[in-house]
This record gives C-alpha cells, structure tokens and sequence, in this order.
C-alpha cells in the first residue's frame, strides 16, 4: 500500500495519516510519563496537587501538539525551518533584555498567559534548521568550509545568547545535537578532531569566563566530599538517596532522604534519584529501558527515512532526548557535575515536556512521511 | 527507481553514522546501568546506613540530678522546672537584632549579653545556647507567641537545681554551674552530656563530691529530622536513669535554728554524734545563694562577696583556722594527767606567771588564787595552765593535740577542709629555722601562739573527750543511692578513761557550777545539761603599756581586733550524745558570746532528737551490695 503510494505520488489524506501515526509509540510515552506522575504524587507525599496533576494535564496537552505536528506534511516543516529559527531567535534574544530571573538565572519570557522558556524552543528549531540546511548538500558538498560558515553560525549565534543567560546545560544540549547533525550530515571526520582540538584549546578560557557558582559544582563533581554540607551536599545526597533504595527500593512514597527533604530539587532536576529510591535498582533500569525503546525506535525511523531532512530531524530529535535522559541521570548518579537538565517526560516542567512532545511530533511526521522524496535542490527560502 | 547516486552515498554515510551513534547511547546506557548496579547493589548496605544517620537524629535527655536530702528526708536540693529561651546561631541572620527583640520580652542586660555573645562564639552554631532562664509563665508564654519573629529562638523547659534551704546550706551542699571549658577538656573519655546546653555539674560542697551519683545516667531519644533538623517523629526513647539520691547526716531543724542563731555573726559551729561522727549540723555565717550561683551571677554580686568582711564564701567551719584559746587547756590537762601530774596538784595565781624575766598574764588580773585541775578548768585559769605546760613540756601537750585529732584532716565529704597546725619541735624549726621556746610551750598550754584549728577540729576534740575515748570520724553523709553507708571506724583511743572523766569534770565545772566561766550559759532543762569549755582566742598583741594601764575591753576596740569567741561542748552531761564546736569571728569572748550561742543550739538539738528520733529510710532501689 505504501509504495502504491510512492509510486503513483498521491498525496496522503489525513485519515491515511492517522493510521500511519504509530500510537504505540505514543502509549510508550504515556507510560514514561506515568512513572513521572507517579513519582510526582509521591512528592507531594500522596496529592495530585500541586505536580502531578498539572503535568498529567501537560501531557495530554502535549499529545494533542505531537498529533497536529505529526498530521503537518514535513514539507511544509521544511519550508519553515527557518522562519521558526528566525522567531526563535528573537525569543531568546528579547529573554535576554526583557527576561526575568528565575532561579538565579535569565530564562523566562512572561507573555501574560504563559511564561516562555525560548531556548527550548530553539532546541527543535535548531535541528530544523540544520535539517534544512544539510538537506540541501551532497556528501562532497558538507565538507566544503565554505559550506560550513551558514551552520555554524545557526548553532554559534543561539548558544551565544543561551551561554549570557547564564544557561550552560542549554547551551551544551545545543552545541551537541547541533553537532551530531554535522557529523550524520557527513561532515569529514578531520574537522571533528579539529573541532574537537579547538574545545580543549577554549576550555581555559570557557573557565576564566564562568561564573562561580559554575566553577563550584565543577570542583563539587571532582571531590563532592570537599564541601559535604555545602556545594557537594546535592550530590551526596543524591547518591545516598540512590543507593540507599537497594534493589527494590524503600517503596512507593516511602523513600526517607526525599520526603524529609535531605534530596533536593525532587521534582525536577532529581527525580530520577527519587525513583531509584522508592522504585530500586529494578525500578530505574525499568525506567532506562523504556528510554531505550524510544531511542531504538526514534533511530529505525530515522533510518527507514527516505529524505534527508527528514533523516537528519528525527535523529536530530532523538540524539536530543537521548542527551536530556543521559545527562540528568549521570549528573544524579555523581558521574557529571550539577548542571539543571531535567529528566524528559518525568521531571515536572510545563515547557519541557511540551517541547519535547512538540519535537516527537515532528519524529512522527517524519514517520508518517518516510517515504516522500524530496529533491536536494528545494532550497525555496520564504 | 529514481534513486540519486550521490543522494544514495550520503544516505549510506548517514546509516553508517547513525550506527556508531547508536553505538556510542548504548555505551552510554551501559555505563548509567554500571553505576546504578554499583550504587544500588554493590555499595546498598553503605548508602543505606547514611540515609538512616541522615534520617536519625540521637538526642540525649539531660537525666535529672539526684536528689539531696537530710537525715529525716528533707529535700535540700532538687529540680525544678525552669522555663527558658535557647537560641540556635546559625538559625538567626543577626543575632543582634533577635536578641533586641527578645529583650522587649525579656530584660536582657548588658552583662547577659555579652555572656550570651561569648556563649556563641565558643559553641558550634548549631548548638542552642542558652539567652534567657527562669521566665516567668508570662513572659515563657510570649516567647512562644512570637516565634515567628524571633529567628533562632526556641522555647525550652529544662530542669534547673533548685535549693529551698539556700544560705543555711550553702557549704554543705554547694552549687552547680555550668561546665567549664576546663571542667570540658579533664572530663575522662566520652562524656556527652556535659555538652549539653544548660548542663550543670557540681561545684562545690557535697554537689561537687557526689557529682558523678547525683548525674544520673544520660537518656537518648531517637528522632527522624527532616533536613531541616525538624523533628517529624520519636522513634524510641531511653529515658535514661536519674542521679543517686544523697541523705546527709544533717537535721535541716537544728541547721536551721543554728543558722538563725548565728545569722548576724560571722561564725561556725559544728554539732557532732560522739558516737557516730554524724555532723547533725554544719553552720558558716554568713554565706551565700546558691541559686544565684546556679544561675550565673553578675559582676557587682561577685564584687559583694569578695568584699564582704565576714567572707561569705569562705566555709569557716573546716577552711577557717583560729586559735583554740582556752578550749585547748583540755588538751593540756589530758596531757598533763598522762604525764602524771595529780589532779590535786595546786597552783597559786595572782594573774600573772614568771619564765626568766618574762611575765605571762592570766586573764583575770587580779589572779585567782589557789587552783587545782578541776578548778582550773572551771574558772580557765591562764596561770595554772602555763604551770602545767611547763612541767610537762611541748611533746607531751603536741602527742595529745594531734590524738584528739587536731592538726589533720578527717577526708570529710566536702572539699576545703585545712589541716591547721599543731606546733612541735620539729615542725617550728623546720617552718622558722628557730628552734622551740620554752615560752612558746606556756602559751601553747593555753590554746595560744602558733595553735591554728578548725570548728571541725573543735568538734572532733569535744567528741572524743566526751565519747570515753573512741577516735571518732566526723561526716556528713549517710547513705548515697539508696544504699546506707557503713559507718567509719572509731578506734578506741590510747586515753585512760579516768583522765577523761576529770577534764569532762572540770568541762561540766564550766557550765554547771557557780563561778564557771560558762555558767551563765548553762542548760537548765534537767537531763540536758551540756558541759563544755570556752575560749577566747586573742588576735592582737597587748603592749606592756596596755597591761600597765588595763587592757582595753573587747567591745571598744573595733571588730577585726577583738578577740575570737569559741565555746566547745558536749550533752547530756550525764550521758553525753552530742558534741559541738562554735566559734565566732571576734565576738569578744567565749563565754559572753559563743557559750550562750552554743547553750541554745545544744538545747534545741537534744529536743529535736527526743521529737523525732526515727531516721528516713533512704529511697532508691539501689540495693545491691
């Protein structure tokens, strides 16, 4: 039916559409997203109020966003990368002047309903962006340097403007899937060695230009002994929190080190440490395995793709998601320093989680639509 | 197929890509399951014993001290509850301003202040210290309303030592007070409980020598803490064990009339059991407050006591040494009747005594014509004793003294007992380089010249005289824990019962017959009558120009010049029980103003053992051997 399809080049109905849309997969994230709400009723030590509800009702939310962006032809998508890079740019320009502080640091946009993170915006325009952009070249064409000025600078300008925030967990998040597009793209390995160089090189500079409280959860991560009721205290904590649930755990909402509050940030940045302490060994391999199946699938898509842009996005999206899960639990389990990643889909947060699901729409369009072809030379700039 | 060539050659490069990024997440994955299996398998059981050292908090409980009562049960020490503010330093952004708040409530001084500013600094900030104590329930009641607004501020309830008999016990029972820095650093191993805040221990008196009894053993109650250190719940509680219950000998009734007796006096006075070494009472005036003592006391309250010339903190009944003027012709008549000199032998005194070209005086100017030992006694002649003296010498008299049990300490229960001096040869060449005068031995027969006593000393001597000869103890506790202390050991003396009986004679002489230097002060109450011996002890020298013209009377010269009045005596005269030592600070002379003093404590203490002659039991269930 599919390549009846592909051959005759009629164009999809929606009701085809919805079909092709992989509900399973959507289950999958229901499901990941339980063992947030889950973890987010224990928290509020057996209440719906004030987590578990608003993101239960987030999620769905974000269901809706996924399907609708799903439905969107990817074309279309590819047609406006960069317009939605240009107005993502803006947002996180205007954070920066008319921004407020939350936590220390520059990241909200208040637009009177809602307030806007836009760097989690310029996470999924990013890689349509560099979707877009790569789609455009042939293999011999990526390594040319003077095809790499225009990428460059589509990761450079935002992770810039992220980095002034202050917001280093952002600006690695972009960097690093901004990367990893280069690198499917087939950028030759030689300029990953540079590239690679050049960090090392920058790092004493990148030092100079931190901000103390950054430089602390570095030596923290080196030595989280040094400082046990001070800047180490998040981790230790964490750690015991970890390894105090066993192989079972302490059960469900019995875990001691959250709900007397030696755990911080419980809701959000440790979350995963609270299910490991509730939920066990067993609980938190449960919970890595489900991630696993959504990154197997979100690469098989990727593969099965039959356009670059669409191949480069949904690895895009999925190197993305698989840098959050891996980040925030390495930091949890004391293998990173401290940096404010959440947990996708588990830990609470409004913008997070519809970003996400916003992005996992766009894997499923290009799902739905692995089999169109699209020419490289569609570079129709609106 | 219209496949592009050179699409299909970056597709093919993308796969290939997108397989060693795959490879690289499930690297990654495997690492993340590594580190949980190691943090949640191989390293459970030490990450689970954090979280519960996190989660438990060990509290000790300040067991509540022991008891002090007297020989029928009176409480002279105890607790009570004492309503407080502690305040937690790290729990307060400025201390400054937390304690002006508190002081709306609370008067809070610039002395306490500054001890509360130094309480801080030296304890770790987490710990409470103590900012105020003994609140009213008013004043505890607003504390707690307005916690909110005092940041670090905590209401309290503690137990405080609480003395209802505070200046009448003063020396015996002593004080608490806080813990040292020092008092920290010599505690023996782990001792926690002295860092407890508001922790008091003993300081003096019997709260200082039975400070590890009266303690208790410390309690401990298991909490879980939040990460605040707010306590969500008691897990379990010990409650620990009380401190030892302390009986003393004492009749707070007698210790109380005695101390009455002598309120306005700077004296002391010691009633002994002759058979038992019982101190029934055990009086220094005037004293102090222990409470204050308790609770710190100010600068200006310190200056009082140390400048006060009856010396309030001084415990004159063991740490204060005086001549024993007359009462010592005691001593000198055992002596002499061991030396073998007849109670018969006489001697004629016209007031005044001859060795070489030194004239000795007697008391009485005029002299008191002929004396024999009884008389002697009895009228205190000066010049019958320098003649006794001088027979038998200073061996004789120094063998005697220190056998009554003068010149040493008896290990009382209560620190700052003083050995006082029993002059010998030996002892005032080896102190003096000079060796012994023979005029020394005539003014030591009188209780004069280097002698130095105690009450207590006083008390033993009247013991012994009175008890047949027995080489009785004095103390002051009867039972510690519940369990009887046995009682010390009263070696018979090397003394020949009939020397005794013609001192105790001459003793009652004294006080029972006309022309005694105490008669005026004797006992009426038939069957009660005491028998004793007076002293007055010179604490000047009077110039020969003084004698010529008459020596100036004690009432006219001012108070740190006269003379000591000290009285020792024993009842019943026909079987005597009691013994007692008194002895005021220049009250002028023994027999005007320490005998009657004494006369009416002797009176009381034998009505008061006649009323009431059943002891307290003890309490305690420790009872093991």
């Amino acid at each position: 039916m599919l390549d009846l399809r592909r051959f005759t080049g009629r164009e999809m109905r929606i009701s085809d559409k919805l079909m092709e849309f992989n509900w399973g997969f959507l289950l999958l994230l229901a499901v990941i997203s339980s063992m947030g709400f889950a973890m987010l009723y224990s928290v509020a030590d057996g209440s719906f109020s004030p987590w578990a509800l608003k993101q239960m009702i987030r999620f769905v939310l974000g269901a809706g966003i996924m399907v609708v962006v799903a439905l969107v032809d990817l074309r279309l998508w590819m047609r406006i990368s960069y317009p939605l890079y240009a107005i993502a740019l803006v947002l996180v320009t205007a954070v920066d002047i008319v921004g407020f502080k939350g936590m220390g640091a520059q990241r909200w946009l208040n637009l009177g309903i809602i307030q806007l993170q836009p760097s989690e915006i310029m996470k999924v325009a990013i890689l349509l962006a560099l979707a877009r952009y790569f789609h455009g070249l042939t293999l011999e064409e990526v390594s040319r340097v003077k095809n790499l000025i225009i990428p460059l600078l589509i990761v450079v300008v935002p992770v810039g403007l992220v980095v002034k925030q202050p917001d280093l967990g952002t600006a690695i998040l972009l960097t690093v899937s901004g990367g990893v597009l280069f690198f499917a793209a087939g950028l030759a390995w030689r300029y990953f060695i540079l590239g690679g160089l050049a960090i090392l090189a920058a790092i004493p500079v990148i030092w100079e230009r931190l901000h103390d409280y950054q430089r602390n959860r570095v030596f923290t991560f080196l030595d989280p002994e040094r400082d046990p009721l001070g800047a180490g205290y998040h981790i230790l904590q964490s750690k015991i929190a970890l390894g105090s649930g066993g192989v079972f755990g302490k059960g469900f909402m019995a875990g001691t080190q959250a709900h007397l509050n030696f755990l911080p940030e419980k809701q959000t940045d440790f979350i995963f440490t609270m299910l490991c302490e509730e939920l066990g060994f067993v609980g938190g391999l449960t919970l890595l395995a489900f991630y696993s199946v959504v990154l197997i699938y979100s690469f098989s898509v990727a593969v099965q793709c039959r356009n670059q842009f669409g191949r480069l996005l949904a690895l895009g999206v999925s190197v993305s998601f698989f840098f959050y899960v891996f980040i925030n639990s390495a930091m949890v389990m004391g293998l990173l320093p401290v940096v404010g990643v959440p947990l996708p889909l588990v830990s609470y947060g409004g913008t997070a989680m519809l970003s996400l699901m916003f992005a996992f729409g766009l894997l499923m369009s290009v799902y739905i639509h692995r089999n169109l072809e699209i020419a490289r030379g569609n570079n129709a700039f609106w | 197929m219209q496949i592009d060539g050179r699409d299909s050659s970056r597709y093919q490069a993308f796969t290939r890509r997108t397989l060693v990024l795959g490879g690289a997440q499930a690297a990654a994955f495997v690492v993340l399951a590594g580190r949980m299996y190691y943090l949640q398998i191989l390293k459970s059981d030490e990450y689970q014993m954090l979280a519960e050292e996190n989660r438990i908090n060990v509290r000790l409980l300040a067991p509540l001290r022991g008891r002090i009562v007297d020989r029928y049960g009176s409480v002279l020490a105890s607790n009570r509850q004492n309503y407080r503010a502690v305040l937690v330093a790290e729990q307060t952004p400025n201390i400054g301003e937390t304690l002006d708040r508190l002081s709306r409530i609370v008067a809070i001084t610039p002395f306490d202040r500054k001890k509360i500013m130094r309480d801080i600094d030296r304890s770790p900030r987490f710990m409470p210290v103590t900012v105020a104590e003994d609140l009213t329930w008013e004043q505890f009641a607003q504390v707690n309303i307005n916690e909110p607004d005092l940041a670090g501020v905590q209401p309290d309830v503690g137990e405080t030592r609480y003395y209802p008999y505070a200046m009448e016990l003063a020396h015996v029972v002593g004080y608490v007070g806080p813990v040292s820095d020092k008092e920290m650093e010599d505690a023996d191993d782990e001792q926690p409980l002295l860092k407890l805040p508001g922790f008091r221990i003993g300081k003096s008196g019997i709260e200082k020598t039975f400070d590890q009894d009266l303690r208790g053993i410390a309690g401990a109650t298991h909490v879980e803490v939040n990460a605040y250190g707010r306590v969500i719940r008691e897990l379990s509680k010990d409650q620990g064990k009380p401190g030892a219950e302390i009986v003393l000998t004492l009749d707070m009734e007698i210790q109380k009339f005695a101390c009455e007796r002598l309120k306005e006096e700077s004296a002391s006075a010691v009633v002994m059991d002759i058979h038992s070494g019982d101190i029934l009472s055990f009086v220094s005036t005037p004293a102090f407050d222990p409470n204050e003592f308790n609770m710190g006391l100010s600068q200006d309250q310190w200056k009082m006591l140390v400048d006060n010339p009856y010396k309030p903190l001084t415990n004159k009944a063991i740490a204060g040494l005086y001549p024993p003027g007359s009462t010592f012709k005691t001593m000198t008549a055992i002596a002499a009747l061991e030396a073998g000199v007849d109670p018969n032998h006489t001697v004629g005194c016209n007031g005044k005594y001859a060795l070489g070209n030194h004239l000795f005086h007697c008391w009485k100017k005029e002299g008191h014509g002929a004396m024999n030992m009884h008389d002697g006694l009895k009228h205190s002649c000066d010049v019958y004793f320098y003649d006794l003296a001088k027979r038998i010498g200073i061996d004789a008299i120094e063998k005697v003294a220190k056998r009554f049990g003068l010149g040493e300490t008896y290990d009382l229960e209560i620190p700052g007992e003083k050995k006082g001096i029993v002059p010998s040869r030996d002892w005032k060449r080896a102190t003096t380089g000079v060796s012994w005068q023979q005029g020394e031995t005539l003014i030591t027969g009188i209780g004069q010249g280097f002698l130095l006593t105690s009450p207590l000393q006083l008390a033993v001597m009247a013991s012994r005289l009175a008890n047949g000869g027995y080489a009785v103890k004095p103390h002051l506790t009867r039972a510690v824990g519940g369990q009887l202390l046995p009682k010390p050991e009263a070696p018979r003396m090397d003394v020949d019962p009939e020397h005794l009986k013609i001192v105790q004679g001459g003793m009652n002489g004294v006080s029972n017959e006309p022309g005694g230097t105490a008669y005026r002060a004797r006992i009426t109450e038939v069957g009660m009558e005491l028998a004793g011996k007076t002293g007055s002890a010179q604490v000047r020298r009077i110039s020969m120009a003084e004698r010529d013209s008459g020596v100036r009377k004690n009432d006219t010269l001012e108070w740190r010049l006269r003379d000591h009045a000290l009285f020792i005596c024993f009842a019943p005269v026909a079987d005597p029980k009691y013994a007692m030592a008194l002895v005021i600070e220049h009250g002028g002379s023994g027999s005007g103003a320490a005998a009657p003093a004494a006369r009416d404590i002797m009176l009381e203490v034998q009505k008061r053992n006649l009323a009431r002659p059943q002891a307290y039991m003890p309490r305690g269930d420790v009872k093991e051997a």
